[in-house]
């Protein structure tokens, strides 16, 4: 996983034009997508401008920047867009962010940030375990006190703190 | 004269004890905002305007405003202490500052940055105090088709003027008008690209989109250059700040250059970070001392500082005059205002005197508090920066999520803040844009409003854009600003090509 590719050497890694190139497909692709939307329900004129003349208009101008951007990727010159040590690190950032907003929905924001913050301080492993364990109870801690108690902002609660009664 | 009573008036709102308070705390969040990387103006903004919606406006916006100019300050620190830029606006900053602090002269250099930038900050506010009142009574006999034409010009100008590829800032615009028209339409009650599902019926909120494409994807940015900060010390005293504005008159002609600079790049939507690079280019040009700028020059700090300012100020004058904002965060405080149920538009200036020119006057007193607190707060937030990042960075991402869900109860949103995430940082590797997208989203629904009933009231004839003499200078202009960019590298380029061949036949 990401920790190997560290060793390997720095310079290899995503080159730009075929993500240069997806970009600019994903974005043609969504441009289409809005023609069809907007054409579908009506882009001109009945009595007035109809409720897809708007997006669609701003559709074309999208499609034609977006062909134009995939004609240049083409001739632009070949660069790293990522070496495999930076999409490394990004992993260990995004990995845990992922699990925490999954996690949202049945735990609770409160006890999903404890996990969040053990895994990915854990992953990082640079601080001791106790300073991990200690910042992992605090936070949330911390969160709960200005969030619910003092502003009266509910934020998604799970069985933990039904527990508690809250 | 009228005006000025009403800013007296302001001032008597922004003096409550309670907005002093708003005050300082607003540009202590924003020095912290502003040091840390990952959260920058416009997302510490996004986060923090929710738990505002049940505040009153006028102080919810001295509050907002605050971490604005908290954050425009922070960026200097990080740049002169650790070479690293907490804003974009502040990279020019580094050129010069980071070699003063390695130099011993950080407090120097720290005092010089606060200090132009409140200079710059007091030239914004000074063009607002003055201007803003009479573009807005100007504007008040715009119609929908020059209204229609105003967001025109603006858009325009961020293609002709933009320094990215542009077709990338076409398609990032595109991509915010897109943005905004999913979900309810306003005029026909229709739904648009929704697609059947209920979770795009709401449309996608600017603040989650911020959050993500500002905040997520700054923090993934960040870590992948693995993240070990190496400062230097400071630690301001009274005699070296004392000492340091006593030396400050010298550069008058800099700091004039640079405010005239920021104020014209932040009405005209150029922007805070085009702005810092245009005021230190030039400074470097005039000064006698040019050849030594990027080894450690005062005037080197001072000279993108006032401009990043004067620009960060001025980008409000439009929010406020017109309802354009002329910077991203600016977009953002425009939102917060229609979630506070104003209008933002001339008619604010009529219709809410009392926080229009509240406002105006906490700028004064917050850009003077500012000045004071970071300049007394140093070392403190120097101090952030030791935090290890893999206690700050899950911080700041709780934070953003927290941020995204208030804004209407969903864990969808959190979803869509993480998309965004990863939406922002391949676009910031691809150079594509984000102020455009933000600006495109924020103005979106109004801007169709204004053409549709422009069309409306012409009978779909595109001839009402060209109706009277203001709508075609404005229409005129925008055209002009649009083909400024492509007409002057064109020059360039046939000028190289000629110079190129020039040198050939000497050969």
């Amino acid at each position: 996983m990401s920790g190997s590719a560290e060793t390997e050497a720095p310079e290899r890694g995503i080159s730009r034009r075929p993500v240069e190139i997806a970009t600019a497909a994903i974005l043609i692709g969504l441009g289409l997508i809005v023609l069809w939307d907007s054409y579908g329900r009506g882009a001109g004129w009945d009595n007035g401008p109809q409720n897809g003349f708007f997006p669609a208009r701003v559709g074309w101008l999208f499609l034609a920047a977006s062909l134009f951007i995939l004609f240049q990727s083409f001739r632009s010159e070949d660069k790293i867009f990522v070496t495999y040590a930076q999409l490394g690190q990004v992993a260990r950032v995004l990995g845990p962010l992922i699990v925490f907003v999954a996690l949202i929905q049945p735990l609770g924001l409160y006890v999903a940030s404890a996990v969040f913050i053990l895994i990915f301080m854990g992953v990082i492993a640079t601080s001791r375990w106790w300073s991990i364990a200690l910042t992992a109870l605090l936070v949330p801690l911390a969160c709960f006190w200005i969030f619910e108690l003092q502003f009266r902002v509910p934020l998604p609660k799970g069985p933990l703190e039904a527990m508690l009664g809250y | 004269m009228d005006d000025l009573s009403s800013l007296i008036t302001g001032f008597q709102i922004a003096l409550s004890w309670q907005n002093i308070g708003f005050m300082a705390i607003g540009v202590i969040l924003g020095i912290v905002v502003g040091v840390l990387p990952g959260l920058g103006g416009p997302n510490g903004v996004a986060i923090l305007l929710p738990l505002t919606f049940g505040m009153d406006p006028t102080s919810a916006i001295i509050l907002l405003s605050s971490i604005y100019w908290g954050a425009l300050f922070g960026g200097a620190i990080t740049s002169i202490l650790f070479n690293i830029p907490g804003e974009a606006w502040s990279v020019a900053t580094t050129f010069d500052g980071y070699p003063m602090a390695v130099q011993g002269k950080a407090a120097e250099a720290l005092t010089a940055a606060f200090t132009a930038s409140f200079i710059g900050a007091l030239s914004g506010v000074i063009l607002i105090t003055f201007v803003a009142p009479l573009v807005a009574q100007f504007a008040l006999r715009f119609g929908p088709a020059e209204f229609f034409a105003v967001f025109l010009l603006t858009f325009c100008s961020f293609i002709g003027m933009g320094r990215e590829n542009r077709a990338k800032i076409l398609a990032s615009l595109c991509i915010g008008f897109l943005l905004a028209a999913v979900g309810l339409d306003s005029i026909s009650g229709d739904l648009r690209m929704t697609f059947g599902s209920t979770e795009l019926m709401r449309g996608f909120d600017f603040l989650i989109v911020v959050i993500g494409l500002f905040g997520v994807s700054e923090i993934l940015l960040t870590v992948e250059e693995g993240l070990v900060f190496k400062g230097k010390q400071a630690r301001i005293d009274l005699m070296v700040v004392l000492r340091t504005w006593a030396g400050l008159p010298r550069y008058w002609a800099t700091l004039i250059r640079s405010s005239l600079v920021g104020m014209w790049m932040g009405v005209t939507p150029g922007g805070a970070i085009a702005a810092s690079f245009m005021g230190y280019g030039l400074a470097k040009r005039f000064s006698k001392r040019g050849k030594n700028f990027g080894k450690g020059e005062i005037e080197g700090v001072l000279a993108p500082e006032t401009a990043a300012h004067a620009a960060g100020t001025s980008a409000l004058l439009p929010m406020l005059a017109l309802g354009i904002p002329g910077s991203a965060t600016a977009a953002v405080l425009l939102g917060g205002l229609l979630v506070w149920g104003l209008q933002p538009g001339p008619m604010l200036f009529v219709e809410q005197k009392d926080f229009v020119w509240g406002l105006i006057a906490s700028m004064y007193l917050g850009n003077l508090a500012g000045l004071i607190i970071v300049l007394a707060t140093v070392p403190l937030f120097a101090a952030i920066m030791r935090v290890p990042f893999s206690f700050v960075a899950p911080v700041i991402l709780i934070v953003c999520a927290i941020g995204a869900y208030t804004i209407s109860n969903s864990i969808f949103d959190i979803w869509l803040m993480l998309i965004f995430g990863i939406v922002g940082y391949v676009f910031k590797k691809l150079d594509y844009p984000l102020a455009p997208l933000v600006l495109a989203l924020v103005l979106g629904d109004r801007a169709e409003d204004a053409f549709r009933q422009a069309l409306l009231g012409s009978g779909g004839s595109l001839h009402v854009f060209i109706a009277n003499g203001l709508v075609t200078t404005l229409v005129i202009l925008a055209m002009i600003l649009l083909l400024w960019g492509p007409v002057s590298d064109l020059i360039v380029t046939a000028r190289g090509r000629h110079a190129g061949k020039a040198a050939e036949a000497a050969e």
